[in-house]
């Protein structure tokens, strides 16, 4: 296929939204925050709930995040691993748990035939708010993570990945790896796991978000019936800010391969900055518009460097980064690394161009039906406004707000935030010597 | 290209559903262009999908990848656009846009707000018979499949493993080339093979469009036929037919790279919907798989998962609606106290069960009520559901399948299940590879030399 970077670019810098998508907001008896969107047309429902647990919170246990949030499903209230697995199956939902460095996520499908919904939602409650971590589970789960980071070792992105965090993030808590290392990993304890649980899994440190075809009374059924027991607690403490280097840095790690991973990239933006949008709209011009953003045509267009390359903000509650990336064989690294730092360190300089900037609002403003043409993706949309605090109508006012920025706003922005003498660069690959 | 399959392999026995195909309408241009028209009115967005009946499997040795280059140059230009240009327009429309390449069909497409969708259809009729293919852009192309190559494949351990297997699993079928081609023939590749290529199978008589989103579908066929009515068909050779000479044992291989963690693959020569002599088999095989590996509470999650822990994790792939006889594969990484053996013991046990003992009621029905719920999800994705479409329709299938595909899983009997069990998951028709981990090479254990400095 032509390429996965419009995709990649897609599903990590979220932006455009749709007019009038008429979020409804309340909060539970129990403190936790509610979105919903009602969309009747298909008998289904999508749930999704999120705490403020993920790899940020991992303190002195790289993992512990990741591994609670894995063990959730694995013993609950009354049951186990095998009967969640059954109730499940038996009427067709699919339950789903992941952990990113902000958020901790816990999501159901189901359809809406109380038959099916029921069973399925009565489980979800539980594993969200009784998960009971047995002990055998807890050591199979560890050991899956232990030979995942193990895997990661074999992987030219994933090696690049992880020193490109460490290099930007050093001690911040962004530096680690969410992953765990197999030290960390190997040290956590049952305890661990169920001490962080009961910090973070609370409901003043929760949302949830629905869209299905379920009316009010329903929704807040639902918002109900998976948080009402869990503890109040408290929100989780504000991160340290991150810091931007103030120098370069090129970090190279030999490895065998017949190709080099480079990414280069520093700390960017968190999702309150108010000159989101120019940023955004700039990095579209740059590397997020697929194979007509200017990285493209220069590595890949008119070079053939590369099958994939691009560049993206990544926005967190703190200041995520701005990474860029490719992949060339070996011996084209000089001139790769080259044509990518130069055309990064250019762009900040002059901005787009006057049709650079028109193309990429057009593309952005025209096609944001996309982005919410789905249950699934409104879904992702009430979740990010939602834990980011972000204002109901984000959705809603976006096009708007993306045909006000200005040239200037643009190049001012990017003069603000980017600084090209201050870049880390990861390369990982066999070195030619 | 991968990306479609891993869309069958991940979605198993999800590829062909129900997406209330019935609602669909099918048109034929007079020649011979094939039109599949859904409207979906949830959300003010259309999918428009060209499909070629063409991939890696119409392709022999020598010319390997070639169907996946020629999609990557169908973007560099036509009499009227320069290269690039197609994107450019789409990309001003608000567009997303993409190609993939399967072993059975190569396709193409764009995601446009509604009211935008005439684009698509003039842009595709263009490339369709207006391509120029230029020298220089295909030199700078190649290289990029080549990187693509790199990526996807050649440093990836588990998928070269996949990339060996399958080509010794198959000793005829074009099943055993990966799409992407063999690096041989990319690096030999001339761009008069993409133009013979091109010339041979880009034609209305061997192309399905799919749309499904918020359009009139008397809109559409007049967007069909304005745009695509005049070109003009092209006769092409009638397919031959292709068999696996039949397997005569075991074959066993282990591959030795530089790796971390231990794999293996092992496969069956099973039949498809396209080629099976008995009409329910392939549906028998899609409910076995479902048993063994279908959801959390499937065996292999139950019993080789959590109960034994001897795999920490296993893949179980079979697409029913390929063109040529294909493989029902197992995979699995061995937990760290466990070696391949064991994993290959436990999987063959399993495998064993199904042929001694009948599934159970219970089990049966989890199954249908999975598929059953799937056929509801699915639909909230239009893209999806033109995938499901454009697939079946290109591999000879037929998209109509959507509409009584639930009733024939339903119909599935325990019985047929072991039958099935019995009749092709044996040892005559058994392929395993091992990836064998080897030490990666001193210097990744050294610490990371670091400097400082602008670059």
């Amino acid at each position: 296929m032509r390429q996965a970077i419009v995709l990649i670019c897609l599903f990590l810098s979220f932006s455009n939204a749709h007019a009038g998508l008429g979020i409804q907001h309340w909060v539970t008896s129990n403190g936790a925050k509610v979105y919903y969107v009602p969309s009747p047309g298909l008998p289904m429902v999508d749930i999704e709930v999120v705490f403020n647990a993920g790899g940020a919170r991992d303190g002195k246990a790289p993992g512990v995040a990741k591994l609670t949030n894995a063990l959730l499903d694995q013993g609950a209230g009354a049951l186990s691993a095998d009967q969640i697995a059954v109730v499940m199956d038996d009427v067709g939902a699919q339950m789903g748990n992941s952990s990113l460095r902000d958020m901790a996520i816990v999501t159901l499908r189901s359809l809406t035939d109380p038959d099916y919904l029921k069973p399925a939602l009565k489980v979800y409650a539980d594993v969200i708010q009784a998960p009971t971590f047995p002990v055998a589970d807890f050591k199979r789960i560890k050991q899956q993570m232990l030979l995942i980071v193990e895997k990661a070792k074999e992987s030219p992105a994933s090696i690049a990945s992880k020193a490109f965090y460490k290099a930007v993030y050093g001690d911040h808590p962004y530096g680690q790896p969410a992953g765990g290392t197999e030290a960390s990993l190997t040290a956590i304890t049952q305890e661990q796991v169920k001490a962080f649980y009961q910090q973070y899994y609370v409901a003043n440190n929760a949302l949830v978000a629905i869209v299905g075809d379920v009316d009010r009374a329903q929704a807040e059924s639902i918002a109900e019936t998976v948080t009402a027991k869990l503890a109040k607690g408290k929100a989780a403490d504000k991160l340290p800010e991150a810091k931007p280097l103030t120098e370069a840095k090129t970090i190279h790690i030999d490895f065998q391969s017949s190709q080099s991973t480079i990414v280069m990239g520093q700390v960017g933006m968190h999702r309150q900055e108010p000159d989101y949008l120019p940023l955004y709209i700039g990095n579209h011009s740059l590397g997020g518009s697929g194979l007509v953003a200017i990285l493209a045509e220069e590595i890949r267009e008119k070079r053939g460097l590369s099958y994939s390359t691009y560049s993206y903000f990544s926005p967190m509650a703190e200041k995520g980064p701005f990474i860029s990336s490719l992949q060339t064989k070996n011996d084209q690294v000089p001139e790769a690394s080259k044509v990518l730092s130069e055309t990064i360190a250019k762009y900040i300089e002059t901005g787009p161009t006057a049709e650079q900037m028109s193309a990429s609002v057009n593309n952005i403003t025209g096609g944001f039906a996309l982005r919410v043409d789905s249950n699934a993706k409104i879904l992702q949309y009430l979740a990010m406004i939602g834990f980011y605090n972000m204002p109901l109508d984000y959705v809603d006012t976006f096009i708007t707000r993306a045909r006000a920025v200005t040239h200037s706003q643009i190049k001012a922005a990017l003069k603000k935030h980017l600084n090209p003498n201050a870049m880390v660069m990861v390369v990982v690959g066999k070195a030619a010597k | 290209m991968k990306r479609i399959l891993s869309l069958v392999c991940l979605f198993g026995l999800s590829l062909p559903a129900v997406v209330q195909a019935s609602k669909a309408q099918e048109f034929t241009l007079t020649n011979g262009l094939k039109l599949i028209v859904k409207e979906d009115h949830r959300a003010p967005v259309v999918v428009t999908q060209v499909w070629y009946k063409v991939g890696s499997s119409y392709e022999h040795l020598g010319v390997t990848g070639v169907s996946h280059v020629l999609e990557h140059m169908m973007f560099k230009g036509t009499q009227q656009f320069k290269p690039g240009e197609f994107s450019r327009i789409i990309s001003e429309q608000g567009g997303q846009e993409n190609a993939f390449t399967g072993q059975d069909y190569t396709g193409y497409y764009q995601k446009l707000e509604s009211s935008r969708v005439e684009t698509s259809f003039k842009m595709e009729a263009d490339r369709m018979h207006n391509l120029v293919l230029l020298e220089d852009e295909f030199k700078k192309e190649v290289e990029v499949v080549k990187e693509e190559r790199r990526m996807r494949t050649d440093d990836k351990p588990t998928r070269k493993t996949a990339e060996i297997f399958h080509a010794a699993a198959f000793r005829y079928s074009p099943y055993s080339a990966p799409i992407i081609g063999w690096m041989n023939d990319l690096d030999n590749m001339r761009l008069s093979d993409l133009a013979n290529w091109y010339k041979l199978w880009y034609a209305p008589n061997n192309a399905t469009i799919v749309v499904v989103g918020d359009v009139n579908t008397a809109f559409i066929v007049y967007l069909a036929k304005k745009y695509f009515g005049a070109i003009p068909r092209v006769d092409m050779p009638p397919l031959k037919p292709i068999h696996e000479p039949e397997q005569l044992g075991v074959k066993r291989l282990e591959v030795k790279l530089p790796a971390k963690v231990p794999y293996m693959i092992m496969g069956y020569k099973v039949p498809v919907i396209n080629t099976a002599d008995i009409e329910w088999e392939p549906y028998a095989l899609e409910v076995l798989i479902n048993v063994l590996d279908g959801g959390n509470s499937s065996r292999f999650s139950k019993t080789l998962i959590r109960e034994k822990s001897i795999a920490a994790s296993i893949s179980t792939s079979y697409s029913a609606s390929e063109r040529l006889d294909t493989l029902l594969t197992f995979s699995a990484v061995p937990t760290k106290n466990h070696t391949i053996a064991d994993v290959e013991h436990a999987l063959r046990g399993q495998i064993e069960l199904m042929k001694t003992t009948l599934v159970t009621p219970a089990e049966l029905n989890r199954v249908k009520a999975q598929v059953m719920a799937d056929t509801i999800y699915q639909q909230d994705s239009g893209f999806y559901q033109a995938m499901q479409m454009g697939s079946l329709e290109t591999t000879g299938v037929g998209w109509r399948l959507l509409d009584s595909y639930v009733d024939k899983l339903k119909a599935v009997t325990a019985e047929q299940v072991q039958t099935v069990a019995k009749k092709y998951l044996i040892d005559k028709g058994l392929t395993i590879a091992e990836l064998k981990p080897q030490p990666m090479t001193k210097n990744t254990q050294l610490p990371a030399r670091l400097s400082t400095g602008r670059h």
